[in-house]
């Protein structure tokens, strides 16, 4: 009797539970990739904050007979047009790309979560007058609508942020509303209704919840996209006003002396590359982990 | 299919009238004083003034948009602040310019990004598939202008092989037939003005199509992936096809479906893209105009420009569903 019940024991698969807030920490644990760029971008993360006392040198103290130099073991990635060290210009920089990044992605999901949930949720009109309406903004490549906003709004780490905040909102909607329209059909929404909630108790409560993972990986990706962008305009001249160091304005007057001094846009391009290519990564991770059925 | 394409073009009409208002309203309600925007900071009140007179800015906004509405019916956008030249000329000018590198891009992007992507396919977890993806992850993660900036540093400076900047060597300008320098050229039989063209073609097209060529191997790749598993690729192998048969006949043709909607996705961002590869390498294209217009605050090229870069991605987008329906005989016409 006893020997029976013990190999039943043996036999039985240990069946491990997992919540699925660990269930997604054990699958993005795995994407090595994945983890690699979380590190690199809490790194970075740090650096930017305590940029004053992780940067070597003063990133806007000018130092001319140092113009142009470049890299050496006094100063790693050399120095600029007005001798100021590129390697402290970057560390100041990623303050700038992270904060565009992230506000303007944050800017972008709550109007896009607004709108899209509104159009989802009630349909109709109101639906068809939002997202047309989205449909007019994603008529410009979006880049194009930055600069023409940038034109309007001024140079401005603020103005930046608008800018690519306003023209990535289009996305967003459209993804919350598609993924509302197919949550709002489940029973327990009806449950939800049916108990007296008010509509914006089911769509914040019952609906949202339920609809952030693709949201979620999306904005990662969008950082990226953000991060680009802001440099796209840093690059033209339409960004942050100097003599503020951001990566794309860095690349945008190093241009110019190029020829003789590679090192002035080499550097910072590498900088965007590694973030964007880190949120990217990030991204496709958190995805495989949210939702293994999205997963190429 | 005819009813089809009818109703998307009537469509577009209120996606264009959109589109313009947008622009209108964009430019309008976020400018204080426009007049005193183009005429920059050292212009006296009389000629702020005479310039709101003239381009009738200090009529209510609606009057105003049905005023600028009736002119870009007639294709009248204005005239250029920097050139006084009508604005539509000047676009119409470098349209070409655009189009040439933006075909040359998106063939470079697709010929190159397909073949990459059925190999890496094909050729599962081999180096070429590692090396290609990790390529194809730093194509979508460079900025394009940086990359074009690199390139020039490599292929003009360093090594001499092609030319930094511009459309074609100065003087060398085949005889104008359909302003694209690389056809006018062979329409001509001009070899030199070809060659010329060519060399000037080939680092922004390479640059400009370094995205899409990089999302277009993803997609081809995970698609080609899903359909060699399928049932009837391993019939087609196992009735003793050669594997190129199958891989291009049986298996390519189905993955090319959602393959051709990325491709049209691309033309979007190719467009925005221009704007800066032709920023990076002089190019004398719309992109390099509109930039320029904003640096000088050339309001009316800014506002032409804007929608006539968004009039080009709509009608795009337009053919391409188009093709796509017509290429993919499940989708429905409605």
């Amino acid at each position: 009797m006893s020997q029976a019940q013990v190999s039943v024991q043996v036999n039985e698969p240990v069946e491990q539970v997992y919540s699925p807030a660990a269930d997604f920490w054990r699958r993005l644990r795995k994407n090595k990739l994945a983890m690699v760029s979380l590190v690199f971008l809490l790194a970075l993360t740090m650096v930017a904050v305590f940029a004053p006392y992780v940067a070597p040198y003063d990133p806007y103290l000018s130092d001319m007979p140092k113009a142009l130099q470049g890299p050496s073991s006094e100063h790693l990635l050399g120095n600029d047009e007005l001798g100021r060290d590129i390697l402290s210009r970057i560390i100041y920089g990623a303050r700038i790309s992270l904060r565009v990044g992230l506000i303007a992605v944050g800017i972008a999901l709550s109007a896009g979560m607004v709108l899209g949930s509104t159009a989802g949720y009630y349909g109709g009109r109101l639906d068809n007058i939002i997202m047309r309406l989205m449909d007019i903004m994603l008529a410009f490549p979006s880049i194009l609508l930055a600069i023409a906003l940038m034109a309007v709004l001024g140079r401005g780490v603020e103005n930046a942020i608008i800018a690519i905040g306003i023209v990535s909102i289009p996305e967003y909607a459209r993804i919350v509303r598609g993924s509302v329209l197919s949550v709002k059909e489940n029973e327990y929404v009806q449950a939800a209704c049916a108990i007296g909630n008010n509509d914006w108790q089911i769509i914040f409560r019952h609906i949202l919840p339920n609809v952030m993972a693709p949201v979620i990986v999306r904005a990662t990706l969008g950082i990226s996209t953000a991060i680009l962008e802001t440099s796209a305009l840093g690059f033209l001249g339409l960004g942050v006003v100097p003599p503020y160091a951001e990566w794309g304005t860095m690349l945008g007057s190093g241009r110019g002396y190029m020829f003789n001094a590679p090192h002035l846009v080499f550097f910072p391009g590498i900088a965007i590359t590694l973030t964007v290519m880190a949120f990217n990564l990030l991204g496709d991770g958190l995805r495989d982990a949210l939702d293994p059925r999205l997963r190429r | 299919m005819l009813k089809y394409i009818v109703k998307r073009l009537l469509l577009l009409i209120p996606v264009l009238f959109g589109i313009s208002l947008f622009v209108f309203l964009v430019l309008h309600l976020f400018t204080a004083d426009p007049a005193a925007m183009m005429l920059g900071q050292h212009a006296t009140a009389e000629q702020v003034a005479a310039l709101r007179e003239e381009l009738g800015f200090n009529k209510p906004l609606y009057v105003q948009f049905g005023i600028f509405l009736s002119q870009i019916v007639q294709g009248d956008f204005g005239r250029s602040l920097m050139t006084r030249a009508p604005v539509t000329d000047e676009l119409l000018t470098r349209f070409p310019a655009t189009v040439e590198l933006a075909v040359a891009a998106m063939l470079i992007a697709t010929v190159v990004g397909v073949t990459i992507g059925v190999i890496s396919a094909v050729k599962q977890y081999s180096i070429f598939d590692y090396l290609s993806m990790v390529g194809a992850l730093l194509g979508v993660s460079m900025p394009i202008f940086w990359l074009g900036l690199m390139l020039i540093i490599l292929f003009s400076v360093t090594l001499g092989w092609l030319p930094v900047s511009g459309r074609i060597a100065v003087g060398m300008e085949p005889t104008a037939i359909t302003h694209f320098y690389l056809l006018d050229s062979l329409l001509t039989g001009n070899w030199e003005a070809f060659k010329s063209a060519l060399s000037h073609l080939i680092l922004p097209a390479v640059a400009l199509a370094s995205y899409s060529m990089a999302i277009i191997a993803r997609m081809t790749r995970s698609t080609m992936l899903e359909v060699i598993r399928q049932d009837y690729i391993r019939t087609a192998r196992s009735k003793g096809l050669a594997e190129s048969v199958v891989v291009f006949k049986h298996a390519l043709r189905n993955a090319l479906i959602p393959v051709t909607t990325v491709i049209g996705l691309q033309m979007g961002s190719l467009l925005g893209g221009a704007v800066l590869t032709e920023t990076v390498f002089s190019w004398p294209g719309i992109g390099s105009f509109i930039v320029n217009a904003i640096l000088a605050g050339d309001f009316p090229v800014v506002q032409g420009g804007v929608i006539m870069v968004a009039t080009i991605f709509v009608v795009v987008n337009l053919i391409v569903d188009i093709l796509y329906a017509y290429l993919d005989p499940r989708i429905k016409y409605s």
